[in-house]
């Protein structure tokens, strides 16, 4: 208990460092909000100025990130100057979809990847596990934007698939069946580029942990107990595979995550991304610094649950 | 390999001992507030005289070859002092230390393992002098083939891997490279345990060789009570972490004191009394 | 009486290229009766494991090219298929592999283990098989049983590790079991013990062992006959005792090591050999 007491405070103080970090970069850059409106000859620069003032942008950094940081611990994460609303809310929606589509994208590439792993390990060196080489090779040479715009064409070519967005117009009305299935085509496309882009090295790693794992004495200990293959494949070896591939698993979070800002852009997915990029371009620092904070929150969780993966399935980790 | 004359050994200055030496490992459990500490062993002591074999009997997982590995210097004792040549090891420096590698080499279980697969013979010979900056490159080789020869292998093998030579050959590889800076003292462990009884017997012959030849020491770790009965001056025994009991050779087979060193004597039968045993 | 086990000019010869294509077995022929044991000893890498390897099937095609005749129980077992000869692992004949730390999964406990080698040959619910797998786990000595059940391979010590890789070869009464280096990783005392032990169940069990050690102590606790390898052949077989007292071949008295130097003998009071 007292180690996840250790990791929480750890991942707290990262989240805090991740906070000065993009609150201090973003102002790298000249210019606020409102520059674009001062440059309009049509506002008079006193306008501009208790704007300015009024949102707090006319005091030095450390004063308003001070001020920040007071109303975030009370649970006012500020106000999205584009949207004149406070951003709490606004993220909780784009993370709600960004979440919808990483944790569908996930769950699928992993549950490819694992059963073509092991069948590629099983049979290494043979026709069918170069084939299969081939393909994940073609397939991670392939930039994603690349991928993600073939996608996109698809879909305007086809028009099987709707080519952007997450809902369609009369969302509403629908059935509860009706708006399950109008989320599924929609979110088809962008999931089917994420997992595309991110599969070959997951395939690529749990092949090469069974390898290795099969060649190890007990697996020849089992088969030579008469061990039909089947059970030796996942009784014996995926477990002891999995400790390396539980790693990966935190990894692919990360990974995931950097695809999904690319395929929600493309595909018109409103999640994080697209809000992320536009606050960034418009200067929108409240919401720059939550949806950047937010993402942080996401790889954290998604780390300390692979390290409570691997203490459950572990016994040389959990005993002795 | 029970030298009568060299027995003086009061006269002669130790070349290693070990005072009070013990090494703990510290582990941190994740998700609990337990740091465990595994001690490998605790209280060490044993003296080594030039020319001389101890050797330190025990079970697997007693500690054994952790101790090899701190006297070796290639991990560092959590508590004791190593005096090695009348100089305590814990004071030195990195640098000076670096140079007291000369005078211990360790020879390790398996040699597959411990010998690089892609260097050739030759170069695995030549790498401590490469290491420690010894000789132009002519003068290495010319030492590697002269070490080659000193342990019975056919300086025709120079350019041959180590997967091309049977366990045997690559053991003497192995100690080949262990002599080529000319250590005074090497410590075994368990280098003899993977060999079968024919190549054992003519290792250990090269051993009591190589002893008389430089006057070399031998620190034998081992759980063989049969070798060590052939090859060792003196013997310490070692049962969970301590040296229950530490004699020459002659005394301990002769009249073993603590109750695990005669559980050990008595499980170590010749082939005769088990023989006999068995037509009963 | 047809011997249990009847091998006739086994060749095993490892494929690939240059260095690694090496004939391990040349010619081998051998018996074994039942309840017989039968020690195999030679340098290490003359061929031993391999042949071990070659009696339960466990050399694929792309591995080695094996050709000869290995009858088991009157059947020839070169000519069965794949699933076949996987029944018979384990049930008809047994292997222990050398290092048994290395031949038991981290990550299941002793008793599943035990239980999944019942399971692999017997078409039983996972209760029954858990029970009969604790008594294979007494039937080595454990008496622990509740602790070494639940208990992870990691947890145990050498000794413990061998006798549990022992009971899952014994799990199914196989007719022959081939144990290779059982004694080998450990110290004189849990050596004893398992020879020991092995005895015993072979006695009470009635089984046949291809008893594979380089250690002549080993095979003396044991051995009724002796097979002495070189080079993949075999140089000379007969009874244990005559070969230790007679050895003709130059091999057989470097492998015995039929000479005990004088003054330990003397010391640890045994008769001596000259």
């Amino acid at each position: 208990m007292r180690y996840l007491a250790q990791r929480f405070v750890h991942s707290a103080l990262l989240l805090f460092a991740v906070s000065i970090f993009s609150f201090a970069i973003l102002q790298l850059a000249p210019g606020d909000f409102f520059t674009p409106i001062s440059l309009n000859p049509q506002i008079s620069a006193h306008t501009v100025a208790s704007l300015r003032s009024q949102y707090g942008l006319d005091k030095p950094l450390p004063v308003r990130y001070e001020h920040w940081l007071r109303s975030v611990l009370r649970g006012d994460f500020g106000i999205s100057f584009a949207y004149g609303t406070p951003v709490a809310p606004l993220l909780a929606v784009r993370a709600r979809n960004t979440l919808l589509l990483t944790g569908t994208s996930l769950l699928l590439a992993w549950l490819l990847a694992i059963p073509f792993g092991i069948w590629s390990a099983a049979h290494r060196g043979k026709w069918s596990d170069r084939a299969g080489g081939i393909v994940t090779s073609s397939l991670l040479t392939v930039p994603d934007l690349v991928l993600f715009l073939a996608l996109l064409l698809l879909a305007v070519r086809t028009g099987w698939f709707p080519t952007g967005g997450m809902m369609s117009a009369g969302f509403d009305d629908l059935s509860v069946a009706g708006k399950v299935k109008d989320l599924a085509i929609h979110l088809l496309l962008p999931a089917l580029g994420l997992v595309l882009a991110t599969l070959p090295p997951l395939v690529r790693h749990v092949r090469s942990a069974m390898i290795e794992v099969l060649e190890a004495p007990f697996v020849r200990a089992a088969r030579a107990h008469g061990i039909p293959e089947s059970r030796v494949l996942l009784r014996y070896a995926l477990p002891v595979a999995a400790n390396p591939l539980i790693t990966l698993f935190g990894y692919s979070i990360a990974a995931m995550l950097s695809a999904s800002l690319l395929v929600e852009m493309v595909l018109s997915w409103p999640g994080v991304g697209p809000l992320l990029v536009d606050a960034i371009l418009a200067k929108d620092v409240y919401v720059v610094v939550g949806a950047v904070m937010l993402s942080s929150l996401f790889l954290v969780a998604g780390n300390l649950v692979a390290d409570a993966l691997l203490f459950a399935t572990d016994p040389r980790i959990r005993t002795d | 390999m029970n030298p009568g004359p060299r027995s003086n050994s009061s006269q002669l200055e130790p070349l290693l001992r070990v005072s009070g030496l013990g090494k703990q490992y510290v582990r941190r459990r994740p998700f609990s507030r337990a740091n465990i500490a595994v001690d490998a062993f605790h209280d060490v002591s044993l003296t080594v005289f030039p020319g001389r074999t101890l050797a330190v009997v025990g079970e697997s997982g007693a500690g054994k070859s952790s101790l090899a590995r701190c006297i070796a210097l290639l991990e560092r004792p959590t508590t004791g002092t190593i005096e090695l040549a009348g100089t305590n090891l814990a004071a030195l420096s990195r640098k000076a230390l670096f140079s007291m590698r000369r005078e211990v080499q360790l020879i390790f279980q398996d040699p597959s393992s411990a010998l690089n697969p892609r260097l050739t013979a030759g170069e695995i010979i030549a790498e401590p002098l490469v290491i420690q900056g010894e000789g132009t490159n002519s003068q290495r080789r010319a030492r590697a083939l002269q070490l080659m020869e000193q342990v019975g292998l056919d300086p025709a093998w120079e350019r041959k891997r180590p997967l091309e030579l049977s366990g045997g050959q690559r053991q003497r590889l192995a100690i080949a490279r262990a002599l080529a800076l000319g250590p005074h003292l090497l410590i075994l462990d368990e280098a003899l345990s993977n060999l079968d009884a024919a190549n054992q017997t003519l290792i250990l012959k090269l051993l009591t060789e190589l002893q008389a030849a430089h006057a070399l020491s031998f620190l034998h770790i081992s759980h063989d009570l049969r070798l060590v009965s052939e090859f060792a001056d003196e013997v310490a025994v070692m049962y969970e972490g301590r040296i229950v009991e530490s004699k020459s050779t002659r005394n301990l087979f002769a009249s073993p004191e603590h109750s695990y060193t005669r559980e050990l004597l008595a499980s170590v039968r010749s082939v005769e009394s088990i023989l006999f045993e068995r037509s009963a | 009486m047809e011997a249990l086990l009847q091998v006739r000019n086994l060749d095993v010869c490892y494929r690939g290229a240059g260095p690694s294509r090496h004939r391990a077995a040349q010619q081998v022929s051998f018996e074994i009766g039942e309840g017989e044991v039968l020690g195999l000893m030679g340098e290490s890498g003359c061929g031993k494991t391999s042949i071990a390897l070659a009696l339960l099937g466990l050399l694929s095609e792309e591995q080695a090219d094996i050709s000869g005749s290995i009858q088991f129980r009157g059947e020839e077992l070169l000519s069965k298929d794949r699933s076949s000869l996987r029944a018979i692992r384990g049930s008809g004949i047994s292997l222990v592999f050398q290092e048994p730390e290395l031949a038991l999964s981290p990550v299941m406990k002793i008793r599943d283990q035990v239980a999944e080698v019942i399971h692999a040959h017997n078409d039983w619910k996972r209760e029954r098989c858990r029970a009969d797998a604790e008594l294979a786990l007494a039937r080595v000595g454990f008496s622990d049983l509740q602790r070494i059940s639940s208990a992870y391979p990691h947890q145990l010590s050498g000794g413990q590790r061998q006798r549990v890789v022992l009971a899952q070869a014994l799990a199914c009464k196989p007719a022959l079991l081939i144990a290779d280096e059982p004694a080998a990783s450990l110290d004189a005392r849990s050596q004893s013990e398992i020879l020991a032990l092995l005895r015993k169940l072979q006695r009470d069990l009635r089984i046949s062992i291809l008893l594979i050690s380089h250690a002549p102590e080993v095979q003396a606790s044991l051995a009724d006959r002796l097979m002495v390898m070189a080079n993949g052949r075999i140089v000379e077989q007969g009874p244990f005792e005559q070969l230790y007292r007679n050895p003709s071949h130059a091999c057989t008295r470097a492998m015995l090591r039929t000479a005990v130097p004088a003054s330990v003998a003397e010391d640890m009071d045994f008769e001596m050999v000259t």
